[in-house]
């Protein structure tokens, strides 16, 4: 990736921030896309504030969009400690919720800890890393690689493991 | 490099687009291949790429089906790479742009150096002894077609066994079972043949036929415009799935009404209603009820193994009430009165024997049978599959079925039809078979019968009944050669297969062959194995569920020196033919003559497109007498709807087809009329019920969504071996909870036949004394618990059998990685 469109990232990527600014005032720590990309293994991931973590219900969702504004995630604390799970129980873990098969937004069932689609019934397990439980995507559903900080109690979303849906790449 | 699989590259425009057909289940999705240089890339915005859709921003829902999963990185014979794409095509009337879990991961399955694909068999093997080695086709020919050559030349031709596939899709397709019928029926005149999934030569579906009703007479719009629909044994949602989303849905949600009152003017018309006939709550079931409601669904939870009691008392309840088409059993049927004497049940002993209670009984009747409030007789779909066919007693359940069809008229009339649902795609062009009576091959090679077997592209270690006595047979039997072969080092091709010989007639050795993708359980008994291709790699026409035939194009090469079945037939039969040359025996080469093929297509037109034709000889097809019309290159012009066989005509430079057989009344019989069949009910098999006796749980067993008709494939897939890393058993919780087994434990299911292992999976819709086993996988081996009973026609009981269940211990890696939430959506 060249350094000009690192820098059109940037500017895309602090203008998400802005308009994700209900969510996280106050954090305010975006961090977007450099010109190092020498030595880079990943996409060019912002890192976002999305939480604090004592701040967090057990067993409830709560909305944020990563890693832009068209990207619905959540957020939940699951209660117990949980596979790619951060905080200080390391029970916190974030989904893209757009159904990997054909970009149908799944909901979250508190009864179950499972995200299901609507549209064509596809299920994926909260607490196992979104292993599609059945269904007919062929991909779980998309973990945001989260990261805790003890000292402001923040949780930051700092990467994807898995395409979005609808996307060429996680970051447009 | 970064794993994370959060990028893939776009289709340029320019790449190279060829059809492709799902290989897998029945129902054929139409996808596309795209294909093009690994340096290149399509651009985002919908005029830079072959998809046209705008990537610069987030796309809305059900734009596209694109996932990591469905591209990959592929090498073809010239040293090039190429990046590929397998997407659905939304223009294919049967999947209408949506993809299952299955077919959207062709790309990921195609042969790479580093991928799934990098565990296929690339070059001919032959096992010396004590190791496998590469060697040659010409000198894996040699030895092939010598032992072949010489147990036919001494011992005639039942010493040659095949367990051979006779489908369509991958592991099949009209070309490859023309191929090796050829060979097999033709040439070698061999009658010691079995079907890929069961233990002879024989069909699924003997009663329907013989009583005049091909089992595929609708077309997947006839579950559009039906006013009831009975899915009967199939959980259509795991195993059809884009069949019944794309088009069961739809009518059940009211959304086809409009069809109807088009197609049917004047008569009442609404949402469908689903009757479901189950001894299990599938994830259908669970699904059906939570789209439309509980109050649009019947779900009919049989006993086990009473299916034919259930149609047997509706078919007594329909006649009682009227509701019955008596003029057309009067002038297109017979044997109506006996049927009606010899099945009469009454609702109350259908619902002592069934389980089901009169009242529910009673409602399905209504549902089904009832005459609509505009005094039109009801247009009722039934659909069945392996909960009939491999249920107790096949040729009964299916005369039982079809009796009630007939006499409610529910065939020949859209939005109607009687009809397996199907597993492969089918794909049947062949000679007729060599011989007068079903042979049980199994029992025949467990009786030390016949000397060399062929497994082609099938793998009956993991799928057959009886599965741990046959494995054992073969395993001890093929030994014997592999002690000889190896006390034969440096032998010559000739002495090796004196070698052989002498091992398989003398000793009661078996030389077994492997030809397939992959080297499966069966290698671990082979003595040679020869690389196969799978669609995308060859040619490669079938049909699906409603009789649509479809080119798959190749559009990559496959790996090493793997061929398509078809001409490594031929290459056997061109052996055999020069081998009778050399020694002056015409007549035995005249029989291996007819294979001078070059290519897949070169299979397709000398069986298939000459079925039928003057001088081609007896051929059964299921293209029938005009299947010559479909040439490769019309049906590459027809796309990914093909045409619906048989074909009717070539006209205005389209091939015209038949959407549904049986439309004029006249049945596929002698007379032209549909035969009743008398199928009173006859209680459990024998051997059956002294395992029911005996054992406590009912190991019922089929397929799950993501491992289906793909199961050689997932082996090696970390998406599906992740989720499945052994064959699940749901059990009841509270049966499990005595027992000491929770969700990810290794349980053993043991009888008096075998044991095996699974992995415990809890799960409350489980009936109590009840439990489901994952089918035919290659880490839990639930064949291996299953009676050796067969119907008249040697189909198994594979659904039937009974065992009992102890924990072996807690796999706390399974406990960690897989989930065990309930596969019910509700």
């Amino acid at each position: 990736m060249d350094g000009k469109l690192s820098r059109r990232n940037f500017l895309k990527l602090s203008g998400v921030a802005a308009s994700a600014g209900v969510a996280v005032t106050g954090l305010g720590f975006t961090q977007t896309a450099e010109a190092a990309d020498v030595g880079r293994a990943t996409l060019p991931y912002p890192a976002k504030a999305i939480a604090r973590a004592t701040t967090l219900k057990s067993n409830t969702p709560l909305s944020f969009h990563y890693p832009d504004a068209s990207s619905p995630c959540v957020v939940i604390k699951m209660g117990e400690p949980t596979p790619g799970g951060v905080g200080p129980d390391s029970d916190i873990v974030a989904y893209s919720v757009l159904c990997t098969h054909m970009g149908c937004q799944v909901m979250y069932d508190s009864g179950t800890r499972s995200f299901r689609c609507p549209c064509h019934f596809s299920s994926f397990d909260a607490e196992k890393t979104g292993q599609m439980i059945t269904g007919q995507a062929t991909e779980n559903l998309p973990q945001i690689v989260l990261e805790y900080n003890a000292k402001d109690d923040s949780v930051r979303a700092v990467g994807v493991n898995g395409l979005i849906y609808g996307r060429q790449s996680n970051i447009l | 490099m970064s794993t994370r699989k959060d990028r893939v590259a776009l289709p340029p425009v320019s790449a190279q687009k060829t059809l492709m057909t799902c290989h897998f289940c029945i129902v054929g999705c139409g996808y596309h291949a795209y294909k093009w240089p690994e340096n290149e890339e399509g651009g985002r915005a919908p005029n830079q790429n072959a998809l046209g859709l705008d990537f610069r921003k987030q796309l809305p829902p059900l734009a596209v089906t694109m996932s990591p999963g469905m591209t990959n990185v592929v090498t073809d014979k010239n040293g090039k790479r190429y990046n590929i794409m397998v997407v659905p095509d939304k223009q294919c009337t049967v999947n209408q742009g949506l993809a299952s879990t299955r077919g959207a991961r062709m790309a990921s399955y195609m042969y790479t150096d580093t991928g799934v694909g990098q565990n296929r068999l690339k070059e001919p093997r032959i096992f010396t002894g004590d190791q496998w080695l590469d060697t040659t086709w010409e000198k894996a020919l040699a030895i092939y077609a010598g032992v072949a050559k010489k147990i036919l030349d001494k011992d005639g031709p039942s010493g040659l066994v095949f367990n051979c596939f006779d489908h369509g899709g991958a592991g099949g397709g009209f070309e490859n079972t023309w191929g090796t019928g050829k060979l097999m029926f033709t040439a070698l005149q061999t009658p010691m043949v079995r079907i890929h999934n069961r233990p002879a030569y024989n069909s699924e579906c003997h009663a329907t036929r013989d009583m005049g009703v091909g089992e595929l007479n609708n077309a997947y719009e006839d579950a559009e415009v039906a006013d009831c629909i009975m899915g009967i044994g199939a959980n259509q949602y795991e195993t059809q799935t884009n069949y019944f989303l794309a088009h069961w849905l739809p009518n059940l949600q009211g959304a086809t009404v409009e069809k109807k009152r088009k197609w049917f003017p004047g008569e009442t018309a609404g949402a469908a209603r689903v009757i479901f006939v189950d001894p299990r709550r599938t994830p259908t079931v669970a699904i059906a009820e939570h789209t439309v409601g509980k109050e649009n669904v019947l779900h009919l939870d049989i006993q086990p193994g009473t299916d034919i009691a259930l149609f047997n008392g509706l078919f007594t309840h329909v006649v009682e009430k009227g509701w019955v088409d008596q003029e057309f059993i009067k002038q297109y049927t017979s044997g109506f009165d006996a049927a009606v004497k010899a099945n009469r049940t009454s609702l109350k002993d259908c619902s002592r024997i069934t389980g089901v209670s009169v009242e529910k009984l009673r409602q399905a009747a209504e549902w089904a049978y009832q005459p609509k409030a505009s005094g039109h007789p009801k247009r009722t779909m039934h659909a069945y599959e392996k909960g009939i066919i491999w249920g107790n007693d096949n040729y009964l359940i299916q005369s039982a079925l079809v009796d009630l069809v007939l006499a409610t008229h529910n065939v020949g009339r859209r939005g109607t039809g009687v009809v397996r649902m199907g597993g492969h795609q089918e794909g049947y062009t062949r000679p007729p078979y060599p011989g007068n009576s079903k042979i049980y091959i199994d029992q025949e090679i467990i009786k030390g019968n016949g000397k060399m077997l062929t497994m082609w592209a099938c793998n009956s270690f993991q799928t057959t009944l009886n599965a741990e006595e046959y494995r054992e047979v073969i395993h001890r039997r093929s030994n014997l050669v592999k002690e000889a072969m190896a006390r034969a080092r440096g032998a010559t091709t000739e002495q090796l297969v004196d070698v052989i010989y002498e091992a398989v007639s003398k000793k009661g050795g078996l030389y077994v062959t492997l030809i397939d993708l992959y080297p499966t359980m069966v290698t671990d008994a082979a003595h040679m194995a020869l690389p196969a291709t799978h669609p995308g790699e060859m040619n490669l026409t079938s049909m699906n569920g409603e009789r649509r035939i479809r080119l798959s194009e190749r559009f990559m090469d496959p790996p090493g020196t793997a061929k398509p079945d078809c001409l490594i037939a031929a290459e056997i039969a061109n052996t055999l033919k020069r081998m009778y040359e050399a020694e002056g025996n015409a007549k035995m080469a005249t029989r291996f003559a007819g294979f001078d093929w070059k290519t897949e297509e070169h299979a397709f037109n000398d069986g298939f497109r000459r079925a039928g034709q003057p001088g081609a000889g007896p051929i059964d097809s299921q293209g029938g007498d005009t299947g010559h019309l479909a040439t490769y290159e019309r049906l590459r012009k027809m796309g990914n709807n093909g045409v619906q066989l048989p074909i009717k005509e070539y006209k205005n430079n389209k091939l015209v087809g038949t959407e549904m057989l049986y439309t004029d009344n006249k049945f596929s019989t002698a007379d032209g009329k549909a035969h009743f069949l008398p199928s009173p009910w006859p209680g459990l098999p024998k051997p059956v019920q002294a395992q029911k006796d005996k054992y406590r749980f009912w190991i019922n067993n089929g397929r799950v969504n993501e491992v289906w008709q793909t199961g050689y494939h997932n082996k090696y897939d970390a998406f599906i071996r992740d989720r499945y890393p052994m064959a699940i058993i749901e059990i009841n919780p509270e049966d499990a909870k005595p027992l000491g087994i929770r969700s990810g434990d290794i349980v053993e299911v043991y009888n008096d036949y075998g044991s095996t292992y699974a992995m415990a999976y809890l799960e409350p819709a489980i009936k109590r004394s009840q439990t489901f086993m994952q089918f035919g996988y290659y880490n839990g081996i639930v064949g291996d618990v299953v009676t050796e009973w067969t119907d008249r026609n040697v189909i198994p009981y594979y659904k039937g059998t009974w065992a009992d269940l102890r924990r072996i211990g807690g796999a706390e890696e399974y406990s960690k990685t897989v989930s065990f939430k309930s596969r019910r959506y509700v």
